[in-house]
């Protein structure tokens, strides 16, 4: 699906905010970045969505070198989720997920009722088409989360890039965010996600990449990358990472538990 | 169920909105044409107009004939144009800028203009030619903005709006220095009330110059008009989209400074339309730019035409429109602010 291969990116000459970054997505993959602040994570999905124009290296999608590409052929390949943010105006929900439906408009035409279907079948989907109504910026962070992804989806592209998809939002939203981004790749998505917490490698992710000073330093499932030694070197703090039983749901998983000081 | 059959992506209410407003603009013209000094009735206004078509019994006056078409037609018809065009553009500067309290001056049309027209006032030139140098110093200054933001800016919209006070107030500092140039009986008067608007001096021939101009850049909004929606919901998510960005962005500037710089030239300067006709347009209709602007359009219409009959109705004063607008506008629109303030936060 997606290649990344040796890809740098510097603002000023000799200070790299990425270098030789080399990764591949494939398809049902969800991929999770974990890193520190400032260490590169959104600029590398800026550069992946031309965002940021690369120095160095390439990016293959389906085999083909899309840093060429239009914009308009590019959406089709990818969609970008943002945080959850407000617009500047009072748009509905609906509108603001139409919108994600550009790349398919053919030249000064409107969205006709394919693209109305489609922006409703995706609202079903994801089970909040009964609050296409409501006005955007009077919605919940999680709702409006949902929506950006909803947006995302309509434009019908393969990969799916978000960018914190839990930032801001409470337990239950993160929960159903990432339970969405599980389904999602279940259904044919390539995901490739941010996170400041590692234990969502652990509940939704079938790949992740640590990554430190621009550097991709670990690669691989989370039960193999997701380490003690891995974690507190990444982020420099002392996180063991445990297995844990669910007694009630005959489950084993691992969670990430930060090293707390004893205060003197 | 029948709650899930409600949202639809369609809007069939903006077709019956938009029929409303095109009713009432309507209705409007022909209530404007018996405002003024002559008094005639709706049926002679009827006969003269159909006498330009075909053949009726004429049984005015010919200075009347006169005043309807050449005086009054061309006044009103510009008042519905100019007071449409630049509420369309502060409609797209807005949505391109994702700020409400921007207006279509913004990148500097209205300095750069009044600069020229003040400039070509002082050497005592006609009046074509006033408009002429209004026209030229409004491009002029909306190209300095333009070309600052691209050189020093890269692609950033802040560094626009930066680039564009820049070069406002520069030419602002301009107009300054031609106000103390200028001689204190005729000229600083004249550049006085120009600044503050007037549609007293319009006339077909300036119908015949709006016209293109406001065809040409309705046009290129129309074709963009999704893009152009979609820019609101950000710069880069928009590029993500499949938007190419650039191109939009000029589309934009090309368009709106077209419209604004020949309302300009026709009319002077007249502020807060740009900036509060497409609140109004967003309460009626919402924030889509698609519906939006077209709807700014016809309001802002409406409002100038209406605000210009005051004008025309007060006898042996002729108010300066660019003031009368902030003046009846302000409490008819903290009024609607004060009523629909929802999904403002």
């Amino acid at each position: 699906m997606l290649k990344v291969k040796n890809l740098s990116f510097h603002y000023n000459k000799g200070r790299e905010i990425l270098s030789d970054v080399s990764f591949e997505l494939h398809k049902n993959d969800v991929s999770c970045l974990l890193g520190s602040n400032g260490t590169g994570k959104t600029t590398l999905l800026r550069c992946l969505l031309a965002l940021n124009k690369t120095t160095k290296g390439i990016i293959k999608i389906n085999g083909q070198d899309i840093s060429k590409e239009s914009p308009k052929k590019r959406a089709k390949y990818m969609a970008y989720v943002p945080q959850a943010s407000t617009m500047a105006f009072p748009y509905l929900a609906k509108e603001v997920v139409l919108m994600g439906r550009i790349a398919h408009l053919g030249p000064g035409a409107s969205p006709n009722n394919r693209d109305h279907k489609v922006c409703r079948e995706v609202l079903e989907n994801l089970g909040i088409y009964h609050l296409a109504e409501k006005v955007f910026n009077q919605m919940s962070g999680g709702e409006r989360q949902m929506f950006l992804v909803a947006r995302a989806m309509v434009q019908q592209a393969q990969i799916l890039v978000m960018d914190e998809p839990t930032a801001n939002l409470d337990y239950s939203n993160q929960v159903k965010i990432l339970q969405i981004i599980k389904q999602l790749s279940e259904e044919g998505y390539s995901i490739l996600m941010t996170s400041h917490f590692p234990d969502h490698a652990f509940l939704s992710c079938n790949k992740v990449m640590l990554m430190k000073g621009g550097k991709i330093i670990e690669i691989g499932k989370p039960e193999d990358a997701v380490t003690t030694q891995n974690l507190s070197n990444l982020y420099d703090t002392r996180v063991c990472v445990a297995d844990v039983e669910l007694c009630q749901e005959d489950i084993t998983t691992k969670v990430c538990v930060p090293i707390m000081k004893k205060a003197k | 169920m029948r709650y899930i059959e409600k949202t639809d992506f369609k809007n069939k209410n903006f077709i019956l909105k938009i029929l409303m407003l095109l009713l009432c603009l309507g209705a409007l013209i022909f209530a404007s044409f018996l405002i003024g000094r002559y008094q005639f009735t709706l049926r002679t206004l009827l006969d003269i107009f159909a006498s330009r078509f075909t053949e009726v019994e004429r049984y005015w006056e010919k200075t009347l004939e006169v005043v309807i078409l050449q005086v009054r037609f061309p006044r009103i018809i510009l008042a519905v144009l100019v007071g449409g065009a630049l509420s369309i553009s502060g409609a797209s500067y807005q949505t391109l800028f994702k700020n409400p309290m921007v207006s279509p001056d913004i990148l500097g049309v209205s300095a750069g203009a009044g600069f020229g027209a003040a400039l070509a006032m002082i050497n005592d030139a006609n009046w074509i030619e006033i408009q002429l140098c209004a026209f030229v110093f409004g491009l002029l200054a909306v190209s300095i903005a333009y070309i600052i933001s691209h050189v020093f800016g890269g692609q950033s919209i802040t560094i626009l709006v930066l680039a564009g006070v820049v070069t406002s107030s520069f030419f602002q500092a301009l107009l300054s220095i031609v106000k103390t140039l200028a001689d204190t009986d005729n000229e600083l008067p004249s550049i006085t009330f120009w600044l503050m608007g007037s549609l007293s001096r319009a006339t077909n021939r300036d119908v015949l110059i709006m016209l293109p101009a406001l065809c040409i850049s309705l046009f290129l909004l129309y074709f963009f008009r999704h893009q152009i929606n979609a820019l609101s919901a950000g710069e880069d998510v928009v590029q993500t989209m499949g938007v190419n960005v650039p191109l939009v962005k000029l589309v934009i500037v090309i368009s709106s400074t077209l419209m604004t710089v020949v309302s300009v030239g026709i009319c002077g300067i007249i502020g807060w339309i740009g900036m509060v006709i497409p609140h109004l347009a967003r309460m009626i209709t919402g924030a889509d730019y698609n519906k939006m602007a077209s709807v700014s359009f016809l309001v802002g219409g409406f409002f100038l035409l209406l605000v210009d009959n005051v004008i025309r109705g007060v006898e042996n004063v002729e108010l300066p429109l660019g003031v009368l607008t902030a003046l009846i506008g302000t409490p008819v629109f903290v009024i609607l602010l004060g009523k629909t303030r929802q999904g403002w936060n």
